[in-house]
């Protein structure tokens, strides 16, 4: 008798005994789906009798979330009934969200793919009224002005990045961190009026060429590619770079043979996902390198077509009859999709094949 | 080409922070010096700014004198890259540059440093440090493979091979053992032991029977109390500091009575 448990009496032991289980009560397999199945048809109920459907799709979820909480609770316990609440709520949200993609999906490709022909990708607009033409010569716009805006970018943001992750200490470094941060947040079409301002100090107002639109979408880029090509040279670890100072390798050499090898897929991911942010670009385009009818391959000299005004050419200004532009306007923005859908698998090849392994 | 290093009266700082105070100590040639003492003594500190690395941490900086051959390192017109040419590291955790495969790991120290060599000389380079480095056996069918593809302990090795591919007169090792396993240890000890014929060799190790086993000379660092800097408590023959050491806190520490 030397600890007070030991002195309860035997019919109450067993009571004590059965309370501290390891097992407890559970709500059976099929009890979510039975409820969110009841909860559906209170919504259908809802629907019929005249609320709109997204009331009721709404109140299918509460209904859901307070009829599981109340059965699991009388069931299973407290910690559990919650746990099924925040389940029921991070699913909901996770629809919600996936909800306007699915719906842009959906929409653009059922509207665009009709369009979506030899001649779409072969011809341009050039003498076309109505029905027919393509959009090669702003595939052909869109490309090299991409390509220029990253050619722009990418040394300048990595430049930057070097700098700020290997030598910047005190005070300039912090301004330009805090400068690059407040680029990331700058309007798309303050890059552009900064790009037009820019060509028409040099070279007068009313000038319209390929290489503003570069600049513009560099305004853009280069935040994004110094963004994430610092945080790929910070993952480098500094054991590395020891290792190849105490080899008596000096420092420049350093970053350029071990350090920018070591973060390269992480950087050429970054790089990838930049362009894919700016080749949707509508607004810095329309007002730097407007919009043209014809193959304009020279970013030095006049308009240039590009995929995004293009669509929003032919969806604002369709003409007569307006069907044929508004379609192509739809296959337009289904290639747009593609391009950045493509330009995000492409960015995870290069990570997944060129990051350095581990295993031989 | 082994090579003396004299220190005298060296204080180590980081920022305004004295780490290590008043260290004086001679460091013979073809020798291995081992230094021991709890962590946060400024061991390894120590060992860093014997080639100049300790500068490499912002705001850190070295007063006093360290003497190697009768140069001094922090002389002004030192070049710290040159200084490492000549005494190379060995860091705690094996670190190969995983971009590098076995051999470009060892060639690094000439390739990183753009020297232009014959193939079949670099050959023979990577193939006599990885010999020393007793790693070449293991490694001579996939030199070709990731060095970061080896286990723990042929890591540090091929990062050891590296380190002597360029042929320093010095080597510093930071606790080479101490992620290892006691066979890969073993392996090390008796490199350091084969080592010792050419280089002069400093090592920082938390194995009491390792600095009993591997070095000459043996120092002790410790801590004057919390928040002071790290000191050199003793130094002299390992044989001696093991069996009777001259101060109180140097028996305690390798006797474990140590806090």
């Amino acid at each position: 008798m030397n600890s007070p448990r030991t002195s309860v009496q035997p019919s109450d032991l067993s009571a004590v005994l059965s309370e501290r289980l390891f097992t407890q009560g559970s709500l059976p397999r099929y009890a979510p789906g039975v409820t969110l199945a009841a909860a559906i048809v209170v919504g259908g109920v809802l629907h019929l009798s005249g609320v709109a459907s997204g009331l009721a799709a709404v109140a299918v979820v509460v209904l859901y979330a307070v009829a599981i909480y109340g059965w699991s609770l009388a069931v299973e316990g407290a910690r559990k009934a919650k746990n099924r609440v925040v389940t029921t709520v991070v699913t909901a949200a996770f629809l919600l969200a996936l909800l306007p993609l699915i719906s842009v999906v959906i929409t653009v490709v059922g509207n665009g793919v009709g369009r979506l022909d030899v001649e779409f990708f072969t011809y341009s607009m050039h003498g076309v009224v109505g029905e027919g033409g393509g959009v090669y010569h702003a595939i052909m716009g869109t490309l090299l002005i991409t390509a220029l805006a990253t050619v722009i970018s990418v040394p300048v943001g990595m430049l930057c990045a070097i700098y700020l992750v290997e030598y910047a200490k005190g005070k300039l470094g912090r301004a330009i961190t805090f400068f690059v941060d407040v680029m990331t947040g700058i309007p798309s079409i303050v890059a552009g009026l900064f790009a037009y301002a820019l060509f028409a100090l040099i070279f007068g107002p009313g000038v319209r060429m390929g290489v503003m639109g570069a600049v513009a979408l560099s305004v853009l880029m280069i935040p994004i590619v110094v963004r994430s090509t610092e945080e790929m040279l910070r993952l480098v670890p500094a054991e590395l770079r020891e290792a190849a100072y105490a080899l008596a390798v000096p420092k420049w050499r350093t970053i350029v043979k071990v350090v920018l090898p070591t973060a390269g897929a992480g950087i050429a991911t970054g790089v990838t996902l930049a362009i894919a942010r700016v080749v949707g670009e509508t607004a810095p385009l329309l007002v730097t390198v407007g919009i043209t009818t014809g193959v304009n391959m020279n970013p030095f000299d006049d308009r240039m077509a590009t995929l995004p005004v293009f669509a929003y050419r032919q969806f604002m200004s369709p003409g007569l009859p307006p069907e044929p532009a508004i379609d192509r306007a739809w296959t337009a923005a289904l290639l747009l999709v593609a391009v950045v859908m493509l330009l995000n698998l492409v960015a995870r090849l290069i990570s997944r094949l060129f990051a350095p392994k581990a295993r031989a | 080409m082994a090579k003396r290093i004299d220190v005298a009266d060296l204080n180590i700082y980081y920022g305004e922070t004295l780490a290590v105070q008043d260290v004086s100590m001679s460091i013979e040639p073809r020798s291995v010096t081992a230094l021991i003492g709890p962590s946060g003594c400024g061991k390894s500190t120590f060992l860093r700014s014997l080639n100049r690395m300790h500068e490499l941490i912002p705001k850190a900086r070295v007063a006093g004198k360290v003497m190697v051959d009768g140069q001094d390192l922090y002389a002004p017109d030192v070049d710290p890259v040159a200084v490492r040419s000549q005494i190379g590291m060995v860091f705690q955790r094996p670190n190969p540059f995983p971009t590098m495969s076995i051999y470009d790991n060892v060639a690094a120290g000439i390739k990183l440093n753009a020297k232009r060599m014959r193939t079949s000389e670099l050959d023979e380079i990577v193939e006599r440090s990885l010999r020393q480095a007793n790693l070449w056996d293991e490694v001579k069918d996939r030199l070709d493979k990731p060095g970061t593809g080896l286990s723990g302990g042929q890591q540090q090795r091929l990062c050891i091979a590296r380190a002597i591919a360029v042929r320093p007169d010095v080597l510093l090792m930071d606790e080479p053992c101490s992620a290892l396993d006691p066979i890969s240890t073993q392996k090390i000890e008796d490199l350091i032991t084969e080592l010792k014929a050419d280089y002069t060799i400093v090592i920082v190790t938390h194995n009491m029977q390792q600095a009993a086993r591997v070095s000459d000379t043996t120092a002790f660092f410790n801590l004057r109390g919390i928040g002071q800097p790290g000191q050199l408590v003793e130094i002299g023959d390992t044989a001696t500091i093991f069996s009777a050491p001259a101060n109180k806190a140097t028996e305690d520490y390798i006797s474990g009575r140590f806090g």
